[in-house]
């Protein structure tokens, strides 16, 4: 795997685009180079290691676990610097300027003269380490990408739309009917582990649909999206739903870029999905009710449903649906109509 | 098993930032309501760093507990899990205070000769 980009054996994520072509998602292999000569020369320092006397002299000072101290103390403060951290931008620059270097010695050498007499501890080699402060936010690249396709997005007039949900809520059943029914321009990506299924579904309505395989991967990316967004024909005012893989816990954490998030819920999964999955609900703008034509034969308790939506994510949305018998699909319409960039 | 892009990118900003040295350790801040399982981000951790700079290297992860405060009562409470309202009388929103970080902090690397 190349930790350069991420990509590699374990990442092999293809796009099938609108005549089902795969095409490669990844394509920046000029970066692997990069990683491999740097590595190399520094295998050249081992002769160096004839420095060790140097260590002699550190091992008579006895003052080395009050460094300890010092170096906890450091820690603590960074609490008080999370606010900083909603800053995309300035995290990232921080952490090329802040590249401290600190001397930092290691708990294994005072373990070592603990046992040993301070003439003897040839193995107590304290070691210094330079300290690098990041301060990164691990989804930066993510979120990053993510701002970028908003900007693709404002620039085109599209209206980007992210649905997740377990498999087999109704994702795609919902779109199939809305694409059919709602009247505007509309593009689909389509995200699933395998196959073209989805995608193929979608094109039936004729509307543009481009398929996402994420392989071993278990939601969809920003970066996904970015590929995949010069597949499709997106003309002002397009409605872009991209269906997320059928998952309700890693998609939550991964920003596409949309404007709005919709989280399906069908009544044959169980009233407390919410409470169970909280992340996913946390963030929803809207919650659909899928399968509501399933009621009568169900023992739904549909107040408590509602009741745990709300406790999760007070400010979702809700509405009902069932796109087989097209119930409330008109206020699912009227929902979708009323959302602007 | 978002875990294992999320190794991914810890890997990426730590060998940018490594200048070709060898990573020693990365220490992280993850936060209890991000939904990171920290057994399966060490596992990953391993498996991906296998061949790097960063083989070997001890990974720190700092827990951070959530806190929220109640924008009706005020009160500070810690959360077990996730909620949205303040048990409190006037069952207000809570405000996250802390518990949705996922930081790496900082890195050890051994130094230039």
């Amino acid at each position: 795997m190349c930790v350069t980009c991420g990509c590699g054996n374990t990442n092999n994520t293809t796009l099938s685009n609108q005549n089902g072509q795969s095409i490669p998602l990844h394509t920046h292999t000029h970066e692997h180079p990069h990683t491999h000569t740097h590595e190399h020369p520094h295998s050249h320092e081992h002769p160096h290691s004839h420095e060790h006397p140097h260590s002699h002299e550190h091992s008579h000072t006895h003052e080395h676990p009050h460094s300890h101290e010092h170096s906890h103390t450091h820690e603590h403060p960074h609490s008080h610097e999370h606010s900083h951290t909603h800053e995309h931008s300035h995290t990232h620059e921080h952490s090329h300027e802040r590249t401290h270097e600190h001397t930092h010695s290691h708990e294994h050498p005072n373990e070592n003269t603990d046992e040993h007499p301070p003439k003897a501890s040839k193995a107590a080699v304290t070691e210094v380490l330079d300290l690098h402060l990041l301060e990164q936010r691990v989804l930066d690249k993510n979120d990053r990408i993510a701002e970028r396709n908003r900007g693709f997005f404002a620039g085109r007039g599209v209206f980007a739309l992210n649905l997740m949900s377990s498999p087999g809520a109704g994702k795609t059943c919902l779109l199939e009917r809305t694409l059919r029914e709602i009247g505007a321009p509309c593009a689909v990506i389509e995200g699933d582990q395998a196959t073209s299924l989805d995608a193929e579904a979608i094109r039936a309505t004729g509307t543009p649909a481009i398929q996402v395989n994420t392989g071993k991967g278990c939601h969809l990316e920003a970066e996904m999206i970015w590929a995949a967004l010069p597949q499709l024909p997106l003309q002002d005012k397009t409605l872009l739903f991209i269906e997320n893989v059928g998952n309700l816990v890693c998609p939550s954490l991964f920003d596409l870029g949309e404007h709005k998030r919709i989280v399906l819920m069908s009544v044959t999964e169980g009233e407390n999905k919410p409470l169970k999955y909280p992340h996913i609900f946390r963030s929803a703008d809207l919650v659909l009710l899928t399968k509501i034509d399933l009621l009568p034969y169900l023992d739904y308790d549909l107040p408590r449903a509602l009741d745990a939506i709300h406790t999760i994510q007070p400010d979702a949305a809700i509405l009902q649906v069932s796109a087989r018998s097209g119930d409330g699909m008109a206020a699912w319409y009227d929902w979708l109509r009323q959302q602007k960039a | 098993m978002h875990e294992l892009s999320l190794t991914r990118d810890i890997l990426r900003v730590a060998l940018q930032h490594a200048n070709g040295q060898t990573i020693r350790s990365i220490r992280l801040h993850v936060g209890t309501l991000t939904n990171i399982e920290i057994s399966a981000l060490r596992f990953c951790f391993d498996a991906c760093a296998a061949g790097t700079l960063a083989e070997g290297a001890t990974l720190h992860i700092d827990t951070i507990p959530a806190r929220a405060q109640c924008l009706g009562c005020e009160q500070i409470l810690s959360l077990p899990s996730f909620a949205a309202l303040c048990p409190c009388e006037k069952k207000a929103r809570l405000r996250i205070l802390s518990g949705d970080e996922l930081l790496i902090k900082e890195m050890e690397t051994e130094p230039c000769a």
